[in-house]
């Protein structure tokens, strides 16, 4: 069955139609071609799908299209501007916390929602906050840094 | 050097970074078709018969193709792989048939309406059992099957290869030792899991020519697999490869690929897309497969090894066609990075009814290191001898021989054994964070070469622009390593040109010139020797033309930041751009035209080994070696380990790009850190029980130990600036390195991986109770083949 939801996406007004059984994922990637969220499992195990919504990282395989009425959901692509990137992407590359790239759009957006909730994290607080991600690449240890660089700039602001 | 060295950012990092790079699964074409497909449930049976006339009925779908439709078999080594099962299902999961419908829902119901008949006859769940003589035959016609020549399948036995080294006098090696002991070791099955799960699209249009685009690390292997496969030209076989989200090996050679194509073969213009899901990845991808080891040591008393006798059994499942140089590589290397004088070594692959092994990370070196680098822990400490300098000792050197007897020119192995060990201080005790806790160190080595037939090739294009940039192009993949942005340092240094003036193009058979495959750990070597040379091309052009109008001779002129430069006079110079389209005289004419640089390699005088004693002058292009130390704690209470520090010390021979480097030691460390203490694929009678990642662990964040990376630079004389490949040796020794660790804290020795806190907890019960030290592997296994 179809049903009409209204919602913002990538802070955009949209009013869509959705199949009560369709993930925001799939709607996400299928309807509106948003492919960074990716899906590496469907079971809400590895994180690859994580988008914002209303600000909370959530696994966007598990969670109904049907749900997001008139909440506010965040992609990856929504998070730089044009060309101007946000500082976690930017500290992504600099640091060297991606390789192959497919679990990348998930871990920032997890980690774009600790430092919106806690500006100034721990290490450990980023280690859990990513813990939901998989990355089968980079042995995470570059990925705390990046996280970690965007949250001392913080600190010292 | 200027760019070579350098910590540079990868040229794909905003596409990653934003989304915006799209992956196969990404991809969404004009009339396309979804793929499912219907799978065997058991592990070994006869098919008997397969209807799918209700399936057919079922609106939406479009077509329905079976194993009859592609009789075929393929393979890269031994041509034993049929895409999907034909008479026989080999293994739980293997493909029987497969429907394309205009969605994905469609596809995966109409596959429930397949109704196939089978005859279940015994199955071979276990690599001992298969050698047995009474097994059931997997494949009752390998003696019918090509292979290439450097490999022996045994016909009438479930032996796909077996790889026999012969080194010196064995029988003489055990006389002349001082003391003898044998120990065995077993790894079980585990999968690669990239976090991008396989997928493939496939559309043939009505002339006949194929496109398959495909998350896979080797698109002109994978042309020519399905060349031979379906019979089509490969100037009709175009394979593209616009993205791949991790590989390890698992997307190496082909998969997925011939299931979809009987499909788009019948359903012209229309692309047919197939991508996994995460449990057929576990089980229809590629898996590690599992290795039974079987060490016999002769040692002296003053710590030389003088003679290792050893046998390798490997479960390479339902097929071989890629396992059977996994068996070859492991006795080239049979007793890791040691030198010895006596060498017996017989590696066997095996069929078995069990999901399909392949290339992972390491190709096989992991494996056989949990066993010879826990072998040479237990000997040292039955001699008395610190584990370091037990492997200081036998360590391969510059004037020592390789297993295959090749002389060895260039090794940096001792210098890493005590850098890694420094790095850890590892005869320094630290203290436990608790009660109930031990904290203790251990320490393992690793060698790897490139496993690849010894004349691979690889090319590459250089084409420059008129304003000075370049188009740099190669079909070398980046899957994660960082190929891309390695390749465009070189050709930067090569042709002195800022790397951001570059841009690479790769992946698509079509357009990029021919790469074998990206595995192997031989991009940088290989691809990169193709690219400096195809720049050195482009360069001599340059200087051709420079020399035309500057009035120089092409020695006296020299590449300088975007420029051709007079040596002596620097502001005598042309820019590159200028001379890209061909030089124009003063009178207007033109000269040369475009300049395209051209490169192409071959590892330079690889041979083959000799087939009945398995040695050999030169099989591998180099070898890498490394080692590494462990720090680690262990609760007694409940078994459980957490690692905390690792310290990875490889010869690399040239650092290209130390961010990338550290980068793929890191993922090398945690990824080995993980097969050691928690993954299996279990396999029940054959019957996957882990498949999904609510049962299949692999680390997180929080499993992460701190890290210490220090690369040795004793460069590799045919690598390009030096350089030599590493991605996969760096996988090696953390897993048998956490193992000695184990043991140097309680004495207790577990022989199989993983080190599960169940598997500790109870060694460590047993230990108390019993005195127990050593936890061996259950089967004793002798065998001779004639
Ligand atoms: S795809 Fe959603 S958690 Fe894995
Ligand atoms: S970068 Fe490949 S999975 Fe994280």
């Amino acid at each position: 069955m179809k049903h009409k939801i209204s919602f913002i996406l990538n802070n955009e007004k949209i009013t869509h139609e959705v199949e009560s059984n369709k993930t925001l994922l799939s709607v996400l990637r299928e309807d509106f071609d948003f492919t960074g969220a990716k899906e590496g499992c469907g079971m809400g195990e590895c994180g690859a799908c994580t988008v914002l919504v209303n600000g909370q990282p959530i696994n966007s395989c598990m969670m109904l299209a049907v749900d997001i009425e008139g909440k506010e959901v965040l992609t990856i692509e929504g998070l730089s501007r044009g060309d101007v990137l946000d500082d976690l992407q930017i500290s992504f590359i600099e640091n060297g916390a991606l390789q192959c790239g497919y679990c990348t759009p998930g871990m920032i957006m997890s980690a774009k929602a600790l430092l919106n909730e806690n500006p100034t994290p721990t290490e450990e607080d980023v280690k859990h906050a990513i813990s939901g991600n998989l990355c089968r690449c980079t042995g995470y240890q570059k990925i705390v840094k990046a996280i970690m660089v965007v949250a001392d700039k913080n600190n010292n602001q | 050097m200027k760019y070579v060295g350098k910590s540079i950012d990868r040229v794909d990092g905003v596409k990653k970074v934003t989304g915006d790079l799209k992956y196969v699964d990404d991809l969404k074409l004009s009339k396309m078709l979804y793929a499912a497909v219907k799978r065997s449930p058991h592990a070994h049976a006869l098919i008997k018969n397969i209807d799918v006339s209700k399936a057919l009925e079922l609106e939406g779908v479009k077509a329905i193709k079976t194993g009859k439709d592609v009789p075929q078999r393929a393979g890269l080594y031994l041509e034993d792989k049929y895409f999907m099962a034909v008479d026989r299902a080999r293994y739980i999961g293997e493909a029987v048939a497969v429907v394309a419908a205009i969605t994905q829902e469609i596809a995966f119901e109409a596959v429930k309406l397949i109704e196939v008949e089978y005859e279940v006859i015994p199955a071979v769940t276990n690599a001992l059992d298969a050698l047995k003589a009474d097994a059931p035959l997997i494949h009752p016609q390998l003696e019918e099957y090509y292979h290439a020549s450097i490999f022996h399948p045994v016909p009438g036995t479930n032996i796909s290869n077996h790889y026999k080294l012969r080194k010196g006098n064995i029988e003489k090696g055990f006389e002349e030792a001082d003391f003898v002991y044998e120990y065995n070791f077993y790894v079980p099955h585990v999968q690669h899991v990239p976090i991008e799960n396989h997928s493939a699209i496939a559309q043939m249009d009505r002339d006949g020519s194929l496109t398959v685009w495909a998350s896979c690390q080797s698109p002109y292997a994978v042309r020519q697999a399905l060349s031979v496969a379906f019979n089509i030209p490969l100037n009709k076989l175009r394979v593209l490869s616009p993205a791949v989200g991790g590989g390890f090996g698992s997307k190496a050679g082909t998969t997925l690929e011939g299931v979809i194509i009987p499909l788009a073969m019948e359903l012209r213009g229309h692309p047919i897309k197939l991508t996994f899901s995460r449990e057929d990845e576990f089980v229809n991808a590629f898996v590690r497969q599992g290795l039974h080891s079987k060490f016999k040591t002769g040692v002296n008393k003053n710590g030389k090894i003088i003679a290792i006798k050893n046998q390798y059994v490997w479960d390479g499942g339902a097929f071989n066609e890629y396992g059977v140089n996994i068996s070859k590589a492991a006795g080239f290397a049979a007793v890791g990075p040691y030198d010895v004088e006596h060498i017996w070594a017989d590696s066997y692959c095996v069929y078995t009814n069990h999901p399909v092994g392949g290339p992972y990370r390491g190709f096989g070196m992991s494996e056989i290191h949990y066993g010879i680098e826990q072998n040479m822990d237990i000997i040292a400490d039955k001699l008395g001898i610190d584990p370091v300098e037990f492997r200081r000792i036998n360590a391969q050197k510059e004037g020592g021989r390789t297993a295959t007897d090749s002389y060895i020119t260039n090794c940096g192995f001792l210098e890493c054994i005590d850098n890694a060990a420094d790095a850890i201080d590892f005869n320094k005790v630290e203290t436990p964070s608790g009660k109930y806790k031990l904290r203790g160190k251990g320490f393992a080595g690793g060698m790897k070469a490139p496993s690849m037939p010894t004349n691979v090739a690889s090319s590459a294009i250089v084409r420059l622009n008129e304003d000075g940039t370049v188009y740099l192009m190669s079909s070398a993949q980046d899957i994660g390593q960082g190929s891309d942005t390695v390749l465009i340092q070189m050709a930067a240094e090569t042709l002195s040109i800022n790397p951001d003036k570059f841009t690479i193009k790769t992946g698509d058979t079509d357009h990029t010139p021919y790469e074998w495959q990206t595995v192997a750990s031989r991009i940088t070597y290989c691809a990169g020797n193709a690219v400096v040379k195809a720049c050195e091309d482009a360069k001599g052009q340059l200087l051709d033309l420079a020399s035309i109008k500057l009035g120089f001779h092409k020695d006296d002129l020299m590449l300088e930041d975007g420029y051709v430069k007079a040596k002596f006079y620097p502001e005598k110079k042309v820019a590159i751009g200028d001379l890209a389209l061909g030089l124009t005289m003063p009178d207007g004419s033109g000269v040369h035209g475009p300049i395209i640089g051209r490169g192409s390699f071959i590892p330079p005088n690889t041979m083959n080994f000799d087939l009945e004693t398995g040695l050999g002058v030169n099989p591998v292009a180099f070898w890498t070696y490394g080692a590494q130390g462990v720090d680690i704690e262990l609760d007694t209470d409940t078994g459980e380990i957490k690692v905390l520090r690792v310290s990875s010390s490889f010869d690399v021979g040239q650092v290209v790009n130390p961010i990338l480097l550290e980068g793929q030691l890191e993922g090398a460390i945690v990824q080995s850190l993980g097969t050691a203490l928690f993954e299996e694929l279990m396999l029940k009678d054959g019957k996957p029980v882990n498949n999904s990642f609510v049962d299949y662990k692999i680390p997180t964040a929080d499993d992460m130990p701190e890290m210490i990376i220090i690369p040795v630079e004793n460069p590799e004389k045919t690598g390009p600036y030096g350089a030599r490949g590493v991605a996969e040796p760096a996988m090696i020794p953390t897993a048998p390195a956490i193992a000695n660790a184990i043991y140097s804290m309680t004495g207790v020795r577990i022989a199989t991986m993983p080190l599960t806190p169940e598997r500790v907890k109870k060694a460590l019960k047993e230990n108390k109770e019993t005195g127990r030290t050593y936890f061996g592997v259950d089967s004793d296994y002798e065998f001779h083949i004639k």
